[in-house]
């Protein structure tokens, strides 16, 4: 236990924190526009698994960092608009599309894998490029805070302001605004005109594009490298981060860093010496022991509510009754 | 021609599912008219209006605005043009302000962002501009209906409508906010708007309109001068035939009582009480009208009583027993039948055939079930004793319940509910969207059940189903009930409706005597 | 409807099928050097020995139960894909049955099928009430799921069963009479067969003909209209799961003691998703799933005969289960034919 503790109780712990944290932020993101106007988009997974590919098979290609950033960003809105044009013009139930991209990414990877590298398990063979850290002047003299802030791949500093980027498009741009009126009550956006497909396109489509960030940090922000099903349910955990944050910008942030803080853990934990397999799991335990509180306590909300106006009942009644003991 | 501002020739729409819900119609307006589009429910109006609207696309014909031909491919194609609607369920984002509704899709900007200074303010010259008078920071969810139906009017003026359709604008009113409503639309067809009025309330459409044209099942049966012609002929119109509509009515039977709702308020997710202190009986043999504008606890009272909520004080008791603990099954089996409000959502399986639809209350017992085993045989035979009974038309009963329409759908739903003669029914907008031949059957059985001895809770925003169908009638505002007849037929229309509204409040003596039913 | 109406739905699956065809004939011309060769070896190789044939059906054997399950739970709009989880942790589960214990065979096997469907319940019972009493998002829960029972599934692999005079990752060999019989000589096609059909026949049964079915259904259809008929959508949740996790649990179960003589999965053997894929194409009709895990077994022997003969991956059947899903399900694809035959028909 205490070896725990001195494991956790480090700068080196909490700026891991931020670093595994970064994808699935991202990713959750994404996950708060596209649910904002109404279409949930569950292939997160999927999106974030091809741009780390093409992020490292371009970048490889080009010798250019950026050139792979690029190819991951085009690949996750691409993605991202062919499930737009299946669940909105063919019709197809969002779920079902969304566990067909995944399957497809999927396998498609590991054949553009295998015809790009001849390896069926990993990039190692290539020399594909990796996103530069940043060391912010000033800050990183601070104690303890600077290690934690300063240092950070490039892509976690673009995931916090993404989440500052997106609370303000929702709330505040013209965009927003209807991406919300549409999700609420697509009839009444539709009758003042709104063309509630192009929302819908338009929110799945940046949902990729952040998804994407994502999936190029895990090939490109820490490794340099490309395996087979590397997003290892990341993108799932931000589906549930969002869930637990209610489509709120601020509450699915929050999720999301408490997620990257188990997945931190197990990695802080697993170089004790615990088995391997089983610390592996703890970053799944957290999201499905926060589903399991977030759920009871949200049902636990309506009971609570019926209380409080049972009591209110009751004092009014006991208030009638006095001014009437009185008169 | 003579000055048609608007012509729609031939119009023709089929369904996905088969519907034809409108074929070969010619409608056309002239330049500052009230044209009332008129018919029963399911004969098409608002399919047409839809399409006039740009929500649908005909499958033929064609549309001139001006001589000039047009090609809609969604509403703000028609926005666009002038044409503006006002639906018959209220399209606006419960959860935004009165402004930012009424900007929604044309939002004042400052850089990247929405001014909402200005989205208000703009807001504010529109309604003082026509006269509807409305706050601009309120929140939609927290209005009144009226107020919510002035919003969308000024939705539809702010686009720059010139032509503005108004959907079964009534539906929802008391007979003085429809006055106030029809001083409304003279004052804007002075200011020289084009007004089509979609009901199928023939007295209104004699008031208010210039000329009207009928629709029937689907097709155009007619376009005459609204002055020319009279209340029956209209109505022989509509129908296809002299329709007597008249209910055998016996006289009630007074029996013990059957449902008994005492001292109940509630707060729901709320600040102020929703339903406050009503208390009221229904006895076997009579129906309990329960009139009110939308929105004054008839829905929460409701969902009380079917256990779609918990009580929070007071009680209510249901063929003798307690229901605050019951689980809806358990309600129903001490004999308690409901016909929901939102036939979609609560009353059908709408991917179910017809006979798995009407046996979902009775399902689990025999003959319908043995030892778990469902036995198709019974199932077979009620579903089509139901049909022949209902006159639902459909294939048959294996057909699946989305090819019916409206009136028919409804019929299975008051099947199911009254095939168990239960001891108490509730009926919640019964005839809602249901064409004049499926109302007068569902009537006619609602009234069956009563003579034999049910007690029945009717609520109805149907001014004329409550009045002839009710024994007994309560008028609820507020939360409160503000009224209690106990004879309807002596009531006039005017009166009930100002009890409605508020102004007219009878002493709670007469009031309390609706407890004892 | 008429005639042309009741054809559509056919003729749009025939029209899909066609287009995922003529994928996989275009990843094949992409990646391999003999396109033609290999294409001929995928759509008609598993037809030229009987042996191949065999492996179909050996292959349609867990789909069919894993089929099932996601028929139950569409059939209940339930989204759960669990399936994953639930066939590694009851391989490895009774893989210690099958190690540590001897009884004789026939009620050593039917055991271990039971224990199977035991284990299958008691991990679906997670998902099943936290979406019934809370209305937790069991498509979240039930992928935690899979990933943390891979992780215990390789945790028990690694430290109690381990073979360690074994070369690889395996178990320690199952007990001879654990083994069901090969009942069609020639191939390896075992009593779990009967198993499955078995299975399919009780699901119809229950689904179509009782009332838990009925009850299960309409929840489905629409679960207002259930709950105001005094439909109890809570306990319909529950028996969804349940039923499709004894289903997954049973199909690891029989995989494990037809197939294997160790237990040797180190990764998730992917069962689990394709019964949604297969659950669609039969139109969650546990009679259709026969055919469609034929189908889906027809497709994976083809794809690893063409990787075993030539050069193409044998992922490539995920291009191909995406393409024919998405077609599949698409309700607008051939929206406009549709439309205009409906039009016609009218007239």
């Amino acid at each position: 236990m205490e070896n725990v503790l001195r494991a956790i109780f480090t700068t080196d712990f909490f700026y891991s924190i931020f670093r595994v944290a970064t994808p699935i932020l991202f990713a959750s993101m994404g996950a708060v526009v596209a649910n904002t106007a109404g279409v949930p988009n569950v292939a997160l997974e999927g999106i974030m698994l091809l741009a780390a590919f093409l992020g490292m098979m371009f970048s490889a290609i080009s010798g250019s960092a950026f050139v792979g950033l690029l190819a991951a960003l085009v690949g996750g809105i691409l993605c991202a608009g062919v499930i737009a044009f299946f669940v909105l013009y063919y019709k197809t139930k969002m779920i079902l599309s969304c566990i067909a991209i995944n399957t497809l990414i999927s396998g498609g990877t590991v054949i553009l894998l295998y015809m790009f590298t001849g390896d069926k398990g990993t990039s190692a063979s290539v020399a594909s490029k990796v996103l530069p850290n940043i060391e912010i002047p000033l800050i990183k003299s601070i104690p303890i805070l600077g290690g934690v802030i300063s240092g950070h791949n490039v892509l976690t500093y673009l995931a916090v302001i993404s989440v500052v980027a997106v609370y303000f498009f929702i709330k505040r741009t013209p965009v927003g605004y209807h991406m919300r009126a549409v999700g609420l009550d697509a009839n009444a956006a539709e009758s003042v005109g709104v063309n509630v497909n192009r929302v819908k396109v338009l929110a799945l489509l940046i949902s990729g594009f952040l998804a994407a960030f994502g999936g190029a940090f895990m090939s490109m922000g820490y490794v340099n490298w490309f395996s087979r099903d590397m997003v290892a349910g990341r993108g799932w955990i931000a589906v549930a981060a969002e869930a637990m944050g209610q489509t709120t910008v601020i509450g699915t942030a929050i999720a999301s860093l408490l997620f990257g803080a188990a997945d931190a853990l197990s990695n802080a934990v697993s170089a004790l010496g615990w088995s391997s397999e089983l610390v592996r799991t703890i970053p799944y335990c957290a999201t499905l022991i926060g589903l399991i509180m977030f759920s009871i306590r949200t049902s636990g909300k309506a009971k609570g509510r019926l209380k409080t106006n049972i009591a209110r009942h009751e004092k009014a009644k006991a208030i009638k009754l006095n001014t009437l003991k009185k008169s | 021609m003579e000055d048609y501002i608007l012509q729609m020739q031939q119009i023709t729409k089929i369904y996905g599912n088969g519907i034809v819900a409108n074929k070969d119609v010619d409608f056309n307006l002239k330049q500052g008219e009230i044209h009332a589009l008129v018919g029963e429910n399911g004969a098409g109006k608002s399919t047409l209006m839809k399409i006039l609207f740009g929500m649908e696309k005909p499958s033929a014909g064609k549309i001139l605005l001006s001589g000039k031909e047009l090609n809609m491919n969604s509403s703000n194609d028609a926005i666009a043009n002038g044409i503006g609607m006002v639906h018959q369920h209220f399209m606006l984002v419960e959860t935004f302000t009165v402004a930012e509704n009424i900007t929604l899709g044309n939002e004042p900007k400052k850089g990247l962002f929405v001014n909402t200074a200005k989205a208000v303010e703009f807001t504010k010259e529109l309604s003082e501009k026509y006269n509807l008078p409305i706050d601009p920071n309120a929140i939609v969810k927290d209005l009144p209906v009226g107020m919510r139906q002035k919003i969308e009017i000024l939705k539809a003026l702010a686009r720059g409508a010139r032509i503005l359709i108004l959907d079964e604008p009534t539906a929802v009113l008391t007979p003085q906010e429809t006055d106030q409503l029809f001083i409304e639309l003279l004052n804007l067809k002075n200011q020289g708007y084009t007004i089509v009025f979609i009901s199928h309330k023939i007295r209104e459409v004699k008031k208010i309109s210039d000329r009207l044209t009928v629709m029937r099942e689907g097709g155009h049966k007619g376009v005459f001068i609204t002055a020319e012609v009279s209340e029956q002929e209209i109505s022989n119109q509509i129908v296809g035939w002299e329709v007597n509509i008249e209910l055998d009515k016996k006289s009630r039977k007074k029996g013990d009582i059957r449902v008994q709702v005492k001292h109940l308020s509630y707060y729901g997710s709320n600040d102020v009480l929703v339903l406050d202190d009503v208390s009221f009986s229904v006895r076997a043999g009579t129906i309990l009208g329960v009139a009110g504008v939308q929105g004054n606890g008839q829905v929460e009272l409701i969902e009380l009583m079917t256990r779609a909520r918990d009580i929070e004080t007071g009680q209510i008791k249901v063929n003798g027993k307690d229901i605050a603990k019951l689980s809806v099954k358990q309600l129903r089996d001490t004999g308690c039948s409901y016909v929901p409000e939102d036939r979609m959502r609560q009353g059908v399986g709408a991917d179910a055939s017809i006979k798995e639809n009407v046996i979902s209350n009775q399902y689990n017992k025999p003959p319908y079930c043995q030892n778990g085993m469902i036995q198709q045989k019974p199932i077979d035979d009620f579903a089509d004793r139901c049909i022949s009974e209902y006159e639902i038309r459909c294939g048959s009963s294996a057909t699946n319940l989305s090819m019916l329409s409206g009136g028919n759908m409804q019929k299975v739903v008051v099947a199911r509910e009254c095939s168990t003669n239960p001891a108490v029914l509730i009926a919640e907008q019964p005839t809602r969207g249901v064409d004049i031949g499926a109302a007068h059957i569902i009537h006619e059985r609602i009234l069956k059940l009563r003579d034999a001895g049910s007690a029945v809770l009717l609520i109805s925003a149907d001014l004329s189903e409550i009045m002839r169908l009710s024994d007994s009638l309560i008028v609820m505002y507020d939360g409160k009930i503000v009224a209690y007849f106990e004879n309807p037929e002596q009531v006039s229309e005017q009166e009930l409706g100002l009890c409605m509204l508020g102004s007219v409040k009878h002493d709670p003596k007469q009031i309390r005597r609706i407890v004892n039913g | 409807m008429d005639n042309k109406s009741r054809l559509f739905p056919v003729v749009r699956t025939a029209a899909a099928l066609l287009i995922s065809f003529a994928t996989a004939f275009l990843i094949i011309v992409c990646v391999s050097k003999t396109p033609l060769e290999s294409f001929y070896i995928f759509a008609i190789g598993p037809f030229t020995k009987m042996r191949y044939i065999g492996n179909i059906v050996e292959y349609a054997i867990p789909v069919i139960f894993s089929g099932l399950g996601m028929a139950v739970l569409f059939q209940a709009k339930l989204v759960n894909l669990g399936g994953e989880g639930v066939f590694y942790i009851s391989a490895a589960i009774v893989s210690f049955a099958a190690i540590f214990f001897i009884m004789p065979a026939f009620i050593h096997q039917s055991a271990i099928i039971l224990l199977g469907a035991v284990i299958g319940m008691a991990v679906m019972s997670i998902p099943a009430f936290l979406r019934a009493k809370y209305n937790g998002s069991e498509l979240v829960s039930s992928l935690m799921l899979n990933s943390i029972l891979l992780g215990v599934g390789q945790y028990l692999l690694n430290t109690k069963l381990r073979d360690s005079n074994a070369g690889a990752q395996v178990s320690y060999k199952f007990v001879p009479s654990t083994a069901m019989p090969v009942i069609v000589p020639g191939t390896k096609i075992t009593s779990g067969l009967l198993v499955a059909l078995a299975s399919v026949l009780i699901v119809y049964i229950l689904l179509y003909k009782t009332k838990w079915g009925y009850m299960l259904r309409m929840s489905g259809i629409n679960d207002e209209f259930a709950k105001y008929s005094g439909i109890s959508t809570f306990a319909a949740v529950v028996l969804a799961h349940l039923v499709a996790g004894a289903l997954m649990g049973m199909g690891g179960a029989v995989e494990t003691i037809s197939m294997h003589k160790r237990f040797e999965w180190t990764a998730l053997p992917g069962y689990g998703f394709e019964g949604c894929m297969i659950a669609m194409l039969a139109n969650n009709n546990p009679i259709g799933v026969i055919g469609a895990s034929l189908f889906v077994g027809y497709l994976h022997i083809g794809a690893d005969l063409v990787a075993r003969l030539s050069d193409v991956p044998t992922e490539m059947i995920a291009v191909l289960q995406c393409v024919i899903l998405l077609l599949v399900s698409a309700e607008g694809f051939l929206q406009g034919l549709r439309q205009r035959w409906i039009e016609q028909g009218v007239k």
